[in-house]
């Protein structure tokens, strides 16, 4: 554009910037920061007699407390058979629910059959029926293990037929015109295809198994990280009740941090 | 190997898509199929290469495909259809890894296609990171690398700026004038069809039937922009076309 002729050179500024934001960026420090403020203000306030003991345990003596645990091997005991609930009852119910989800995601027939049955399971609060697991498949580990499979089966079911329906269909296409195998497609298309959905799917399904893992052992067990928690609850000792908990949150941060690992490992493909 | 499209009619739905549709492609030469957008010409093509069902009338093959042809009518995406889980050379070996080849058969073809498309340097590169221009080259190495009979390409250069396209022109007639090849080369670009064709049919709207042909004389290597004669042909092409493209328009604004 041209000024126009005669008149008085305008007044120049920059024009204001108004774009950025709505991006997350990776901010490592923060976490972490959070959590050390929050324990400093807990042990100052428990220390100071502002908080009183009767209500929060000092995260000092917590701290004290799972030293101790470790020391004279409780925690093993306790820790050991929990993870492997933890362990055993998730495999058997996330491999069962990525077949599931796969067989839904492909043939038609099983997806107008199981979506239904799927969904009527999935809001059944699981732990409502663990009384009928203990009848079905015992009171030891049987029961804990199927309550943690069913729990993470289908949250497990969904996430994988929602990334086989998600596959990119021009692939198959241009794998068909190519005249590849059906199972060739199903391995090498469908299945990577799927994969980020379903390790996101993991996540949930891993968060959902900690819950489940610990509800079962309230109910019914003399060892495992939810008997120590009941125990310490029923005794009011708040030291080694809140223990439990710390170790049940860094159970939560090692899956979810497990599902990251395999996350860079195998989508290293993905555009970051 | 030659194909013979014999009255061929398709729809969608209540869409007539394709009415009594004939179509000879000639082996050894390019076939330009042009037409105004939304004329049916991909569904042609893939109808030719059995992706789709006509709903009636035939598509015929005359002639063997040649000998070590893995898969006789062989698409190029317009969207290039890359795995993006596989690197360039993986996405080569998908179309090869269903034959029995072995390692060394593999390798050998992998390196020869990756060689001619001037892919070498990028064996392991993830799709993401290449150019649209790149990731269309790696679809073209994964088409010759199972040596098609027929080449399918549909609209390959659509998702490209203007310079890139000139650029894999030329390494289309490249390609072509190293080993003739037998091809469809599906398009709404005028210059690529006038730079490729031997062969330039001309659909009319929808339902897609034949309007023009126009035989294209000289050279592939031969063909310039400011070539006198194949400035007459661009313009025939586009005379031929100009009407459809209007009326194709109009229905479309008015729909």
């Amino acid at each position: 554009m041209r000024e126009p002729a005669g008149e008085p050179e305008a007044e120049t500024r920059e024009v204001p910037f108004r774009g950025g934001g709505f991006a997350p960026r990776p901010r490592r420090w923060a976490g972490p920061l959070v959590f050390v403020l929050l324990i400093g203000l807990l042990e100052w306030g428990t220390r100071t007699g502002f908080i009183s003991s009767l209500t929060l345990p000092r995260p000092s003596a917590v701290f004290a407390t799972l030293v101790q645990l470790w020391q004279s091997g409780a925690l093993a005991e306790h820790l050991l058979p929990s993870l492997q609930r933890l362990a055993l009852g998730s495999l058997m119910g996330i491999s069962a629910g990525i077949a599931v989800g796969v067989a839904i995601g492909l043939f038609s027939l099983v997806r107008a059959g199981l979506v239904p049955l799927v969904a009527a399971l999935f809001p059944v609060p699981k732990i409502a029926l663990l009384p009928l697991f203990v009848i079905w498949f015992g009171i030891d580990e049987g029961s804990k293990n199927a309550l943690i499979a069913l729990g993470t089966f289908t949250p497990t079911v969904v996430a994988t037929y929602g990334g086989v329906d998600n596959v990119d269909r021009t692939l198959i296409r241009m794998a068909q015109s190519f005249d590849l195998s059906w199972w060739s497609i199903v391995r090498k298309i469908v299945l990577p295809g799927a994969l980020p959905a379903i390790l996101s799917g993991l996540r949930v399904s891993l968060a959902i198994a900690i819950i489940l893992l610990v509800a079962a052992e309230m109910l019914g067990a003399n060892r495992g990280i939810g008997a120590y928690v009941l125990e310490a609850g029923s005794l009011y000792d708040l030291e080694r009740l809140f223990a439990g908990v710390v170790i049940l949150s860094l159970l939560g941060i090692a899956s979810s941090w497990l599902v990251s690992r395999a996350e860079k490992l195998l989508l290293a493909w993905r555009p970051r | 190997m030659r194909l013979r499209v014999e009255r061929v009619s398709h729809r969608y739905g209540p869409t007539e898509v394709l009415r009594d549709f004939d179509l000879d492609v000639p082996a050894g030469r390019i076939t330009c199929l042009i037409g105004p957008s939304g004329c049916g010409k991909s569904t042609l093509l893939r109808l030719i290469g059995g992706l789709e069902k006509p709903a009636s009338g035939r598509i015929l093959q005359a002639g063997e495909p040649p000998s070590g042809c893995l898969n006789p009518l062989t698409y190029v995406f317009q969207d290039f259809a890359l795995l993006p889980w596989r690197t360039v050379e993986g996405n080569v070996r998908l179309v090869l890894e269903d034959h029995g080849l072995g390692a060394a058969g593999m390798r050998r073809i992998v390196d020869d296609v990756l060689a001619r498309t001037r892919l070498s340097d990028f064996a392991r590169a993830w799709p993401r990171q290449l150019s649209g221009g790149m990731r269309q080259r790696v679809a073209i190495a994964r088409a010759l690398a199972v040596s098609p009979a027929v080449m399918l390409l549909d609209e390959p250069l659509s998702a490209l700026d203007s310079q890139t396209r000139a650029l894999l022109m030329d390494d289309l007639v490249d390609l072509w004038l190293r080993t003739p090849f037998t091809a469809v080369y599906v398009t709404h670009n005028l210059a690529e069809a006038a730079r490729l064709g031997h062969r330039v049919v001309v659909l009319s709207r929808r339902p897609g039937r034949i309007r023009e042909i126009v035989d294209i004389e000289s050279a592939l290597q031969s063909r310039s922009d400011d070539d006198a004669g194949l400035k007459a042909v661009r313009d025939r092409l586009w005379r031929a076309m100009r009407e459809e493209a209007m009326a194709a328009d109009r229905e479309l604004t008015g729909a």
